[in-house]
């Protein structure tokens, strides 16, 4: 028996979801970084969340695999840059727009409301594995 | 008589083992809980134990041993530790593919701690009894 199993796979769980916390925390942060050309505008950062599977090896035999989660790879948003009109603004191209972001503020704060319920999840399974191994450990004792 | 310990214990070792196996199950549907595509897995407890206890009949295929040299197969490998896993089935779907209901995987977490704690009980309670004996106090 391997009950540690439970502290690595809820350990995978909380590494996904602070990667993802990580990307809304930087989305946000450059929700408003306006930039003179829309080659050069900031984009929406995302990871992408791949459960680790078990490899079919020899029929019969269950497969010494890990089972958790990973993040695969963070990819960038590819929607348009949005343009706005500021003439004064020291930033604005030849023609007076300066190129925004295409962030969508709400669907970060989403994000990160179920990336941090995620985590407390995976939390209270580390927590709960914890006092059951702990007790499994006083055995015999009282 | 010598007293078998592993007879002594009975099945609450091997409800020990499945409850620990369910709950890596549960702790890995949670860690899916955002992942496109994952479906959730679980342990059918009872179909685990029956199979623990050497009940044959009870769900999956294996193959018949009618020789000392043959192999069971798929499902009569290692049985007690390894049951057929299931699919749970997902209340609403979801865009991406994925049938975690966090809810739902806490729930059975939380059942399956409960009920991990009472086989610890009986299981103090077995060795506390073969203590008195030993003791005579």
């Amino acid at each position: 028996m391997s009950s540690f199993k439970s502290f690595d796979i809820a350990g995978s769980g909380m590494a996904a979801q602070s990667v993802r916390l990580n990307t809304t925390a930087s989305n946000l942060a450059n929700a408003d970084s306006v930039s003179t050309t829309a080659a050069g505008v900031y984009k929406a950062r995302h990871p992408i969340f791949e459960a680790v599977r078990a490899q079919l090896a020899t029929p019969g035999i269950q497969p010494e695999s890990q089972p958790a989660v990973r993040v695969s790879g963070i990819y960038e948003s590819t929607a348009p840059a949005s343009q706005r009109y500021e003439p004064g603004n020291p930033l604005a191209d030849a023609n007076g727009y300066v190129f925004a972001p295409a962030v969508n503020v709400v669907e970060e704060m989403v994000n990160m409301i179920s990336a941090s319920r995620s985590y407390q999840n995976n939390v209270e399974v580390m927590n709960t594995s914890k006092d059951l191994l702990l007790a499994t450990l006083r055995l015999g004792q009282g | 008589m010598p007293l078998s310990l592993d007879q002594y214990v009975s099945v609450h070792a091997t409800a020990l083992d499945v409850r620990a196996r369910r709950g890596e199950l549960i702790a890995n549907n949670l860690a899916n809980a955002d992942t496109p595509n994952y479906q959730a897995r679980d342990i059918d407890f009872r179909q685990a134990m029956a199979r623990a206890a050497g009940d044959k009949t009870v769900g999956g295929v294996s193959l018949s041993t009618t020789q000392t040299g043959h192999i069971g197969g798929a499902s009569s490998a290692n049985a007690a530790t390894n049951p057929d896993l299931k699919y749970r089935t997902p209340l609403a779907p979801a865009l991406d593919g994925n049938t975690v209901d966090a809810q739902i995987e806490q729930a059975a977490f939380a059942e399956n701690a409960v009920r991990y704690q009472a086989t610890l009980t009986f299981l103090n309670a077995k060795f506390r009894g073969l203590l008195t004996a030993i003791l005579g106090s």
